[in-house]
Order: C-alpha cells, then structure tokens, then sequence
C-alpha cells in the first residue's frame, strides 16, 4: 500500500514539475504571474483530447496541444499583456481574466462533461513495480517528468539560451544594458512556458481527466511548487514538485480531513525561514 | 564623441539633474566627482537609457546619434557599455558565461573572451566559477569584461573602487589606463578623489544635480576639488 501511494505521489510530483517549469519559467524571467497557466493547462488537455482521439495518436496529440497553447501563449503575450508591460498588478488581473475567458469558452465548447485524454495501447494495463500492480501510463508519466527535467536542465545549463534567461532572472535591466535585445528572449520563454502547460495538460488529461475547474486545482499546486522552490529555479520547481505531490498524496491518505492543510501548512512554515523559496533569490 | 547636453532628469516630482552637460572623447578618461547623492548615478543610468530615472530635457548624443529615447540595448550595442554601481555580475553565471553571453559582436576594436583573458588572467584561470565564489577585486574585472564584449567605444564605469582594497584600487587605476590607450572613452564616476586623480585626464564636479567645476586636470589641483567634495 505504501509503495502504491509512493508511486502516486511520485507521478503526480512529475506532473506538476511539467507544468510548475513553464509557470516558474516565465514568472523568473518576465515577472509575470501568469493565473491563466491553469487555463492554458486545460487548454492543452482538450487539444490532446481532440488531436490524439480524431488521429488514433497519442504523440500526435501531445505535440498538437504543445503548439496550440504555446501559440495562445503568444497571441496572449503579444495581444494582450505587452499593453500592461512592467504593471504587475494590471499583468496579474489580466490573466486572471483571461484564464475565466478561457474556462467559459472551454464550457461552451466541450460542456461539464470530464474527457479522458486517451492512451496508446502499450501505456494501457499494469506493470509490477516495487511489489505492486501499477498503471504503466502514469509510469511513463513519471519517466516523461524526470526526462523533461534532464533536457530542460540542459537547456538551461548548457546553452547560451539558457544562460540568457538566468541571467535575466538575476538582473533583467542588467542584461538589457550589456546588450542583450530582451523582447525575444522574453516571447520566446513565453511560447516555452506556455508549452509546458500544454504537454502537462495532455499528460495529465490522461489521468487525472478534464473538466471545468481542472485549471485551478492544477493551478493552486503550481503557485505552491515554484513558491516553495523560489522563483524562475528549475531544481526548486523540480523540489518543489515533489515535495507538494507527496505531501498531497499521503496527506489524502493519513490525514484526509486536513489534507489542503497538509500542503500548504509546510509552505507557510517555509517561507517564514526562506521568504523567497528553496532556490529563489530576492529580484 | 559621447556627450550630455543640458540634461534634466529625475525621478518622478523629484529632479535630481538640473541642466548637467560634459563631454567624454576616445582615448582619454573624463572623471566625474561628487559626494553621494549628488545625481552621479542619475547621470549615468540616464545615459544607459534604463528605464528610470526620466530624462525631461536634454540629450546625450553619440556622435551624430541622439540616445536619450533609445532602448538600453541599443544604447549597448550602438558603443556605450556601463560597468555598473555594485558590479552587478549574474549571479547565476559563470565567469566564462558573462563573456559569452553575448553573440560575439562585429568586433569593431577586436575585444573577444581571449583578448578580455589576456588583459585579465585572473579570471581565465576562474572561468568556471560563478560570480559569487570571485573576490572583490575579481568581480570588478569581470564586470569590466563583460562591459567590453560588447565592444564598446565608450565605457561608463560608476565607482567601481568601491569596496575594494587599497591594491586592487591601484590595479583598477592601470585597467583604466588600459581601457584608455586602447582608445576607449572612460566616464569614471568617483568618491575616492586620489583613485580618480591618478588616472583622469579631465576632471568635473557634479553637486545638486549640476556641474559646479569642469576642467583639465592640471587645472584641477586637489585642494580646489576637496573643497568641493568636503572633507577626504
């Protein structure tokens, strides 16, 4: 039973790593905290859900709700949040608007009802793992989180991209005055980020299913992991998410009545020593 | 030629230049002096183009080129590089990923990663350090560094003795004169008059936001500037 629920907390730990990178990623370098990632999540969720069902093809449907919400991403970026540059409060209210834009647009054209984003063959059933029966797609899951990790960390670490947006997360008005045109950089981590909430959403929507609200569950967890982890840090997104999976998971289980409590108790304890997260720097 | 003409700038209600003009040409070091607070750092992140402070009148010319107006990165690129207040380096970067963070640059006046290595072996030989395991005077050199890769033909430099010790102050007083007979124009913003003194070769005085003494250096004997700058 024990090694069931370490495997649950694990999975959705990967998933939440998936989706928290993006928010984390965008937030450490464009100062935006984007409320709408929830929606966008759900967003990539019915885009797998529609692309992966019509064409038989699971991939087919993770890289359709990859580009589809990396381009919404964009025409947010550009149509809307350039107009309300370094506003923090107006950026904030603005996806949060968008994000109910969204959720009611996605009632209209999908209803109440939960979807199932569904699996290729070879990820249906069970595999033993540890001594238990598990699904093997939420196995994959796992494996997808941990090698997102490994190639986002490369990026990150050993490309002049990356250097570029930790050293924007640093010092932004630094970057710009040793040269560097930031407008780019910031759309394209946009797109990125934007596009990991996709792949999350289509990975989650198959397993956690798609309904109205699914955004802000995914959401609540998201803000938790990158403030836990500090802001714009790939390791502390990646800590973070786990430590809030499995938190939640064994919360549910031992103490279901404080479950919410759970989670957000060792936050709050965290913070009072490290305001700025495990890995976060003050801006 | 980069110069400041009649500049007003400030911060909100708050004008802290009222009028400042000084000129700063290639291959010599234009020190400017003034206690704290009297608009030096104002004067220089209003010439970076950063987003504050706001520049009300004035220009700051590059040659034929108007600045004031243009994105910091253009300012950049167009040939001024600012070696900022407190260094500033990324605090997440490597020493070698501060001089490659920049596509290398058409290379007007030829600075590259192995030129800034060869003016500073210190830090070839601390490539794969970060920023923060670097000495004081280490962080001054890379800030200096990365200041070059864009290969400017200006360089802003605002106190960068600050906070170093009295050897690594003389150590920066030859890059200086480096940077100078390399036929760069230096703005040195100062508080350590003598520091200044050592190097420059035209001295002015900026108090309350506007320029109280501008002269050669040998018009400019160190008991008229305390005199400006208080007690030393």
């Amino acid at each position: 039973m024990l090694g069931f629920q370490l495997l649950n907390g694990l999975t959705f730990a990967a998933l939440l790593f998936v989706v928290a990178s993006g928010f984390t990623l965008v937030f450490g370098l464009l100062r935006i905290v984007n409320l709408a990632h929830g929606a966008l999540y759900l967003l990539g969720g019915y885009v797998a859900y529609e692309v992966g069902g019509r064409s038989g093809s699971f991939a087919a449907g993770v890289v359709a709700a990859m580009v589809a919400v990396a381009l919404a991403g964009l025409a947010l970026d550009r149509g809307l949040l350039r107009f309300v540059k370094g506003q923090d409060l107006r950026q904030v209210l603005l996806t949060v608007g968008v994000g109910l834009v969204l959720n009611d647009l996605f009632l209209v054209i999908w209803g109440g009802d939960a979807f199932t984003v569904p699996t290729p063959e070879a990820l249906q059933g069970a595999a033993v793992v540890m001594g238990v029966f598990y699904p093997k797609y939420r196995l994959f899951v796992l494996l997808a989180g941990v090698a997102i990790f490994v190639l986002l960390w490369l990026v990150m670490n050993r490309t002049r991209y990356g250097a570029l947006i930790r050293a924007g997360v640093d010092d932004a008005e630094m970057l710009s005055a040793t040269g560097v045109d930031q407008g780019r950089l910031f759309v394209i981590t946009f797109m990125l980020g934007s596009a990991l909430a996709g792949l999350g959403g289509a990975m989650g929507g198959a397993f956690l299913s798609l309904y109205p609200g699914a955004d802000a569950e995914i959401l609540v967890f998201s803000l938790a992991v990158v403030i836990i982890g500090g802001r714009g840090s790939l390791e502390g997104a990646a800590i973070g998410a786990l430590l809030i999976g499995l938190l939640n998971t064994f919360g549910q289980v031992w103490f279901p009545e404080l479950s919410y409590f759970v989670v957000f108790g060792p936050m709050a304890l965290l913070l009072a020593f490290r305001p700025y997260g495990l890995f976060g720097r003050a801006a | 030629m980069l110069s400041v003409r009649g500049l007003h700038a400030g911060y909100g209600e708050a004008q802290v230049l009222h009028g400042v003009s000084l000129e700063i040409t290639r291959g010599a070091v234009h020190a400017l002096l003034g206690r704290n607070g009297m608009g030096k750092s104002t004067l220089v992140r209003a010439m970076m183009g950063l987003s504050t402070p706001r520049i009300t009148a004035g220009d700051v010319m590059l040659g034929e080129t108007r600045l004031n107006g243009m994105a910091p990165h253009r300012i950049a690129r167009a040939g001024v590089a600012l070696v900022p207040q407190g260094r500033r380096l990324f605090a997440s970067l490597t020493v070698g990923e501060h001089l490659t963070i920049l596509k290398p640059a058409s290379a007007r006046h030829g600075w590259t990663v192995a030129r800034v290595f060869e003016a500073f072996p210190r830090l070839a030989q601390r490539k794969s350090h970060r920023g923060n395991q670097l000495s004081g005077g280490e962080r001054q050199m890379l800030a200096v560094g990365r200041a070059l890769m864009a290969d400017p033909s200006f360089i802003l430099m605002d106190e960068p003795s600050e906070g170093l010790a009295p050897v690594m102050v003389q150590a920066l007083e030859g890059v200086v004169a480096l940077l100078r007979d390399e036929g760069l124009g230096v703005l040195l913003v100062e508080q350590n008059l003598y520091s200044a003194l050592a190097v420059a070769d035209r001295v002015s005085v900026l108090e309350g936001g506007q320029i109280v003494h501008s002269a050669p250096i040998a018009e400019s004997p160190a008991e008229t500037l305390t005199r400006f700058l208080g007690v030393h």
